[in-house]
This record gives structure tokens, sequence and C-alpha cells, in this order.
């Protein structure tokens, strides 16, 4: 078995000639006893040639990190079907699972495989759902697997999943004095890294268009920041902005047709929305203090920003239309890096307390806050689209790590790098 | 300090021209023991006046001279200026250094610098940005004040990005709580 996973790897790598190793690697560190107890039994195969990934191993890990979910391990299965119909609901009972979900891969003979899965309800002994078939070539086995984890979650929770979204995100490697910087998306489970971008000088504040296709970033160039945005696809660069000062914290509107950011051409730091076509700014922000960080809301109407017109950075709302202020926190020290649950309902904040910066969730309702993260030097937080976790910067024993929080606080989860410092984590929206 | 520096520039101006006058009136007056007595004085004095005019005409005319001179000023005078916690207050202990590089400046108006922010690593990343801009801009404020033409003066931020130090303590935040002047 070990060895077969060897070799699928190395047949990966042939492949997609990328590590098949994943750079970030996921420890779940602290979970609900609240959770939905789901068996993934390993999917049925008969072929002769290994399998270039383990399916059911992939959405098994899906499931365990969502929050939501408690996987059987493996080494207690009783029995191992691939089938409804050679399910012993007995067997899953006896183990406390809620839920199973079987499958089967099947070679095609075209290059293809077929990818066949079914969910059951232990306790009604039914299929949730139909049974389902999917024909994927093996480049595409890992996409299949988060395909599975996305349709399982939904019919279990009725929100949709976010396995098959990517993160974007920052490493700093080598030498602490002179590092190389790299813009890296990866899967939302940190497999498959790609760089993006990778240079000698600082790159930072990677943002998505809300269609995916499009990210923009900063990047240090002659030792001068600038705005960029480069399509995924083919990687087409564009210099944005290359204004005297500040030129930073770019943010993606709803229509995709805007950058809010951050110039201090005028002196000092003030949010400015950017039209990319017409190359029109239009200055949101007018203030003497430091203004920055903008975020929209899902609806465009407004820009959230941090200020610290107050005296401590807090954050604020801008009005896009009559440019109208008005501040939106008052919890701790301070509050700054805000963004939006898509449903506009929470703002996650990085809040400083007791000279500790903590991931803090406010409810837009009721203005109840709650600390999520007990880490240190938190920062950087970034909401997967369908507004269930949280992804953040973190620094463990010295090292930027990645780190993932619920949003009601319950389920966390690390993704350490193999090497070098990890930061800056932006978690894509639906690619469809 | 700066109030001092052109009062001496105007009195080498004042002196310059005055003895000019004087050397004129000298050669137009025929007393030998007048031109002997004046010249006297007036070679060791117009001397040290050529000195000075000449240091201040090359400013204009010879930048080469002038920044061979006036690099001398800058042996040894600090380039990295550090700050409180979340603060943009120029130290006092500054001040001295920055006097130097402002005198620099003013006597070498081609020379240009960039005054590069930094923060340490508490905080969110672009409000870091913000930080090191502002740490940027007080020094900036400092120098203009001294006399020295904002237009050879650009600032720029890297927030936290560029650490000098690399521990997760007091000390290491210190020194990356900076600015650096960088000449072009």
């Amino acid at each position: 078995m070990k060895r077969n996973i060897l070799f699928a790897l190395m047949v990966a790598c042939l492949a997609f000639a990328l590590p098949a190793r994943a750079q970030l690697v996921i420890e779940i560190t602290s979970g609900s006893d609240q959770l939905l107890p789901i068996a993934v039994v390993p999917f049925g195969y008969s072929g002769a040639s290994p399998l270039p990934e383990d399916v059911a191993g992939i959405v098994d890990a899906d499931l365990q990190r969502s929050g939501v979910f408690e996987t059987i391990p493996r080494a207690n299965m009783l029995s191992l079907p691939s089938t409804s119909e050679n399910v012993f609901y007995r067997d899953w009972r006896l183990l406390k699972a809620d839920y199973v979900l079987v499958g089967s891969v099947s070679n095609n003979g075209n290059g293809t495989y077929r990818i066949s899965y079914e969910l059951l309800n232990v306790l009604t002994q039914a299929r949730v759902g139909k049974r389902e078939a999917l024909d994927v070539k093996p480049s595409n086995f890992r996409d299949a697997a988060h395909f599975i984890s996305d349709k399982v979650y939904e019919q279990l929770t009725g929100i949709r999943g976010a396995f098959s979204t990517r993160i974007l995100y920052v490493t700093a490697e080598g030498n602490k004095a002179a590092p190389t910087y790299k813009l890296q998306v990866a899967d939302a489970d940190g497999y498959r890294p790609q760089v993006i971008v990778s240079s000698k000088e600082p790159i930072l504040s990677p943002s998505w268009s809300r269609d995916g296709r499009k990210i923009a970033y900063v990047m240090f160039r002659n030792r001068r920041p600038s705005i960029f945005i480069q399509e995924l696809a083919t990687g087409k660069q564009q210099q944005l902005t290359q204004f005297r000062g500040l030129n930073g914290a770019p943010a993606w509107s709803p229509d995709g047709k805007k950058l809010a950011l951050v110039l201090s051409k005028d002196n000092n730091p003030e949010v400015y929305t950017l039209d990319i076509a017409t190359r029109q700014l239009e200055r949101m922000t007018n203030h003497y203090s430091i203004d920055t960080e903008p975020s929209w809301e899902p609806d465009g109407n407004g820009i959230i920003f941090t200020s610290d017109r107050g005296g401590n950075p807090q954050i604020y709302r801008v009005d896009v239309r009559t440019k109208n202020v008005e501040r939106i926190t008052f919890e701790g020290e301070l509050n700054t890096r805000a963004r939006l649950t898509p449903d506009g309902r929470y703002l996650v904040t990085v809040q400083k307390n007791d000279g500790n910066y903590h991931v803090a969730l406010q409810d837009m309702n009721t203005g109840r806050v709650q600390v999520l993260t007990e880490t240190y030097l938190d920062e950087s937080p970034s909401i997967a689209p369908n507004g269930s976790m949280v992804m953040y910067a973190t620094s463990d024993r010295g090292k930027g790590i990645l780190s993932v929080v619920s949003v009601d606080g319950l389920v966390k989860y690390r993704l350490p790098s193999a090497d070098g410092d990890v930061r800056e984590p932006a978690w894509s929206p639906y690619f469809n | 300090m700066s109030v001092t520096k052109l009062g001496k520039f105007a009195v080498i101006g004042l002196s310059a021209a005055w003895l000019a006058g004087c050397s004129t009136t000298a050669s137009d007056s025929d007393t030998s023991s007048m031109t002997s007595e004046g010249s006297e004085a007036s070679s060791t004095d117009s001397t040290y006046a050529a000195g000075e005019d000449g240091s201040l005409n090359s400013v204009i005319v010879d930048d080469q001279a002038a920044a061979q001179t006036s690099a001398d000023l800058l042996a040894g005078v600090a380039t990295v200026f550090y700050f409180d916690f979340d603060k943009s207050v120029v130290r006092p202990e500054a001040r001295e250094a920055l006097a130097k590089h402002a005198q620099f400046l003013m006597e070498n108006p081609s020379a240009r610098i960039v005054l590069e922010g930094h923060a340490d690593e508490r905080g969110t990343r672009e409000y870091n940005m913000a930080l090191g801009e502002r740490r940027a801009k007080a020094i900036m404020r400092y120098l203009t004040i001294q006399g020295v033409p904002a237009a050879q003066i650009e600032t720029v931020s890297f927030g936290e990005e560029v650490p000098v130090a690399f521990g997760h303590d007091s000390s290491s935040w210190q020194l990356n709580r900076r600015v650096e002047v960088r000449y072009e």
C-alpha cells in the first residue's frame, strides 16, 4: 500500500511536473465536540495500474478540516464496501457514524477514470441524493475529490462547500537578510502549489478578482512599491500604479471593474478607487490620519477601511457615493484590516488586546465581538467564500505559518510550511 | 541651526564684497604704507574669503569638488534613525546627525535622498506600510525645516517587510522601527 502511494506520487510528479508533496502540511489543533460523524470508505478499485491519488483520502481530509465533520479512522472500519448494496449498516452504527460515503474508481481505458460515489444515511439506511459518477483524467483526481467533498458538505449542511477553492499566499525563503519572496497559489488544502511571481524585493497584499481569474498584489521594484494585476491563466502581468509614496492594499470591487487601493501621492495615506479600464482615480477618504486596508462590502456600496483618525486604528466605513464616513468598531485597543463575510453579517478584524494581536469576529447585527484565535502575532485574515472559515497568518516558534479557524471559533487547524515563512493568505472566490 | 548657517554665509558674502570694495579702494589709493598694510590684511582675508567663496561658488559650478568636501561632512554620520512603538517622533539624539545630512543636502542641491521607513512585525502589514511612511515623513519634515528643499527628498515605506533584526522580542523590534537614509 505504502509502495503504491509512493509510486502514485512519482507518477503524479511526472504528470504535473510539479511537486506532489504538499508544501503546507495540515495539523488539526483543536475541534468542536459537536461534529457530525461520517465514514469515508476507501474507494474500491480493481485495476492493475496504481491510481494517481487516493480520492477517498482527500475527501476524508477535506471533511475533517471543514469544522463540521468528524471522520471515522480507516483503521477502525469493520468492512470496506464500495457500493450501497454492500453496506452493512450495523457495522457503521457500531462506529457511531451518522453517514457513510462509499465509492469506486474504474479505468475507462481512454486515459480517463470513472469515479462513482454514494452518500448514505446510517439511521434511515437510505441514499442521500443520487449515485453520482465523474469521468476524470489522472491529473484531475484531486479536483474530483474536492468536488465530491463540496457535494457531501452541501448535502449535509445546506451550505456550499469551499473545498474546490484555492489560496494565494506569499513565502519568504532563504537567507533572512536577503530572502526570495514568492507569490504562490495552491489548492485550499495547500496541495499543488505554483509560484506566480518570484522576486528579491517584497511582495504583499494579494487579492482575488471576484471571478477568480485575476489577482492584484503589491510588489517592490527598484525599492519602490507598485500595484500589479495579473491574469492567472496566461500569466499576463500589468503594472497598474507607480505613484510616489504608498501604492498599497489593492482590493477588487464586486463588479470586477475597480480596485480600492491606498495611495499617499497627495501627502498621506488615503483610500481611492481606480477604474481599471479608464484608469480614473476617485478619492474616497480625506483625512490627515492613516486611512488604509480597504475592503468592499459585498454589494459594492461601501468600503470598509482602517483609520487612526480617532487616535488608535479602528475600522470605518465610507459610502462610495456620498463619501460619508462612519466608525464601525469600538471594542479592543485597536482593530485593523477588516474583511466582511460574503453575506455581510460578520466583520473579521485583527484586534489588539493587552498587547496581543488576534483575529476577532464582530456580528454586524448585534455588535457582539468574539476573539477567535489565541495564536501569536495574528494578521491578514481571509474568509472562505462560503463564510465558514477564516484563514490567517500567524507566528509559530519564530516562523510565519498559515492557520485556519472556523467562524464559530471551535475548529482550528494549521498549515505549517515545509520551509520559509508563509504569510498573506487570500482565499479565492468560487470559480464558477 | 539653519539660521546660524545662513548667517555665516551672509557674513562671508558681505566680507567678500567688502574686501572687493576695499581692494578697489586700495588700488585706487597710492600710499605704499597703506598698500603694504592693506595688502597684508587683504591678502590673508581674501585668501580665506576666496576659499570660502570658491566653495560657495563650486556648489553651483563644480559639483564634484563640493561633493568631496561635503562628503567628509557625512563621514561617520548616522544614516539609521530609530522610533518608539507606534510613534513617528524624531528622537532628540537624531538631531545632530540629521543636521549634518541637511547641511550636505543644502550644499549639494543635486544630491537626492530616499528616506526608507520601516516598522516592526507587530500589527498588520498595510497598516505598517503607512506607519513606515509616517516615520519617513517625520524625518523629511525635520530636514525641510532645516532648509532642505523637498524636491531633494523622497519617502518610501517598506512597512514590516524588510527587518534587520530577526528576533521576536523588544530588542529586535526596536532595531526594526527605523528610517534609513539612502543617497541615490
